[in-house]
């Protein structure tokens, strides 16, 4: 059973519908990324995941369980962070509070200093700067900040969106090397990316999205090498 | 000499009770983004439960003479109580389901809220008359739940400082509730909880951070601070007029001028803008008064002290829109 299925997913903002029929699924321990141009519907699909956004019709299943209508913060509980659009930090906090709030409904305190540490391994500028404000940080370091407080929570799926947005071409090879290491460390995740070329290189199945629905998936290195994505979302071919 | 010392306490004292109040609408104006016009009658409601509180255990416990000490802390806390329940319950029925509606409809419906409070607080078949339920549209005297001694008394040649029992009580409540909100906004989870929902809600409710409860709570502290602001203050100024009353309404605009000056939104902000307006409402009164008798040799100068308050209010929203503590709200992009 996968971790994560999505069925005939559609979403609606007012008239214009914004996905229609989605259907994607995500293996246990594996890279799920999902590329497609600029309005394609890639992080509506996440919005709809996490229960930002109410679904018009489709089920998500996490564990096979249905969680559609389920809040936000009801979902986090369930093992799913959605590292969302933007990075999402609350920049009125110090960097310290931000990760706090990462585990906030976690209880078992020794654990979530461990994770604390281990997010601390993945990300040492974050230890250096734990008493700034989170808006006083470089963009690259409030990536990782989102990325380090989204595992507080720890998630066995993580959801990313737009990870290397703005970033530096050198920080965005350092945010997808930590990305694997994350997944190997058994987190299953599922990127969004429109730097496909980066994400089909580190995920193992791959999804294209084309104005709300799915044009293409399978197997990331094959995706990868198929002429219509080459041309389409890799610039050559 | 005295005369200002004199003012200045009571300016100090009635700040503190602006700042009480003026928390209560920066924090829901943090977190919501909209201005709860129905706070000022949280206000009066806890002026008026401590009247009905104290009146009820007084002729409970057939007290006579000077009350105990236990009976002023009793009243204050249920007043608080009373009123956090009422601000959890207007907060459920008349701007949660608005969550997702223009922040114009609930704004108008904040102000419904307040008319409704005002007008229920008048109906006028009293359930127990002697105890004033509901409040009735006639003024009541607040009974005595302090000696009304004076503390400390300072002489100035033929004129007298008296600092009252009742001002350093009403300034020592004061700060220590704002000193425990302190402590709760930026020392603990559930404070940064508020502080990252007030931020972005959507992305605090990713953390897991349930929502709704947040702004449940942050409703129910700012009701709690108003009533303990409303009990405070009917200490000072036991004449309780009728909940609808002029009078109300003018003090509750000053303390949501205070919010706006400070910067609202803001916490600290709302404090400093509380002390700060009655610093100049009293303050003008005291150094205008004498000067515009003499040279219009009229006797209207008392009646302009609201005047300083709002003319402040302009300058600042002139010169610095975001209040004194305020930060610009970056437009996302």
């Amino acid at each position: 059973m996968p971790l994560l299925e999505v069925k005939n997913l559609s979403v609606a903002y007012g008239a214009i519908k914004a996905l229609h029929g989605v259907d994607l699924s995500v293996e246990q321990g594996q890279i799920l990324t999902l590329i497609g141009c600029n309005g394609a519907g890639k992080t509506t699909t996440l919005r709809a995941i996490s229960g930002m956004v109410r679904p018009s019709a489709g089920q998500v299943l996490l564990d096979g369980k249905p969680v559609t209508g389920l809040k936000p913060h009801e979902i986090v509980r369930l093992g799913m962070s959605h590292c969302p659009e933007g990075r999402g930090i609350f920049a009125n906090l110090t960097v310290d509070e931000n990760l706090a709030l990462g585990a906030f409904m976690r209880r078992d305190h020794a654990a979530v200093n461990q994770d604390r540490q281990r997010v601390f391994t993945l990300f040492p500028r974050l230890k250096e700067r734990l008493k700034q404000n989170a808006g006083t940080l470089s963009g690259g370091e409030q990536q990782m900040l989102a990325i380090g407080r989204a595992l507080l929570a720890r998630p066995r799926l993580l959801l990313l969106d737009e990870p290397s947005l703005g970033l530096a071409p050198q920080l965005v090879q350092t945010i997808f090397r930590i990305i694997t290491e994350i997944n190997q460390q058994g987190v299953t995740i599922l990127l969004v990316e429109q730097n496909a070329h980066m994400a089909l290189n580190v995920a193992h199945r791959a999804v294209v999205l084309e104005t709300g629905a799915v044009a293409m998936s399978g197997d990331a290195k094959a995706l990868a090498s198929s002429d219509e994505v080459k041309k389409a979302y890799l610039g050559h071919g | 000499m005295a005369d200002f010392l004199q003012i200045l306490v009571t300016a100090v004292a009635v700040g503190s009770l602006y700042a009480l109040i003026a928390l209560g609408y920066t924090m829901v104006y943090g977190i919501l983004k909209f201005i709860n016009f129905a706070h000022s009658d949280v206000f009066v409601l806890g002026a008026w439960t401590g009247f009905t509180a104290s009146t009820l255990l007084i002729s409970r416990f057939s007290i006579s003479g000077p009350p105990p000490l236990w009976l002023g802390p009793l009243v204050l806390v249920t007043a608080m109580v009373v009123c956090g329940l009422v601000g959890f319950t207007i907060e459920r029925l008349a701007y949660k389901p608005l969550r997702k509606a223009p922040r114009l409809n609930v704004l108008i419906t904040a102000i419904g809220v307040s008319l409704l409070l005002q007008n229920v607080g008048q109906l006028q078949f009293p359930i127990a008359p002697d105890l004033a339920l509901p409040f009735g549209a006639s003024p009541k005297r607040m009974p005595e739940l302090l000696p009304d001694a004076a503390l400390l008394t300072m002489s100035f040649g033929d004129n007298q400082v008296v600092i009252g029992l009742v001002d350093v009580i009403i300034v020592v409540s004061a700060i220590t509730l704002m000193l425990a909100l302190e402590v709760l906004v930026y020392r603990t989870r559930l404070g940064a909880a508020m502080r990252a929902v007030s931020f972005n809600t959507d992305n605090a409710a990713l953390m897991g951070i349930p929502v709704d409860r947040v702004i449940s709570i942050t409703f129910v502290t700012g009701a709690m601070l108003a009533a303990a602001a409303g009990f405070l203050y009917s200490m000072k100024y036991p004449g309780l007029n009728q909940p609808a009353h002029e009078v109300w309404v003018l003090l509750g605009l000053k303390a949501f001028v205070a919010a706006v000056v400070g910067g609202i939104g803001n916490v600290r902000g709302a404090v400093l803008g509380g002390f700060l307006i009655a610093l100049i409402e009293f303050m003008g009164q005291f150094v205008w008064a004498r000067t515009l008798d003499q040279w219009f040799s009229t006797s209207m100068a008392p009646t302009l002290r609201d005047v300083y308050v709002f003319a402040v209010l302009i300058i600042v929203l002139l010169v610095k829109p975001t209040g004194l503590l305020g930060t610009p709200i970056r437009e996302k992009v």
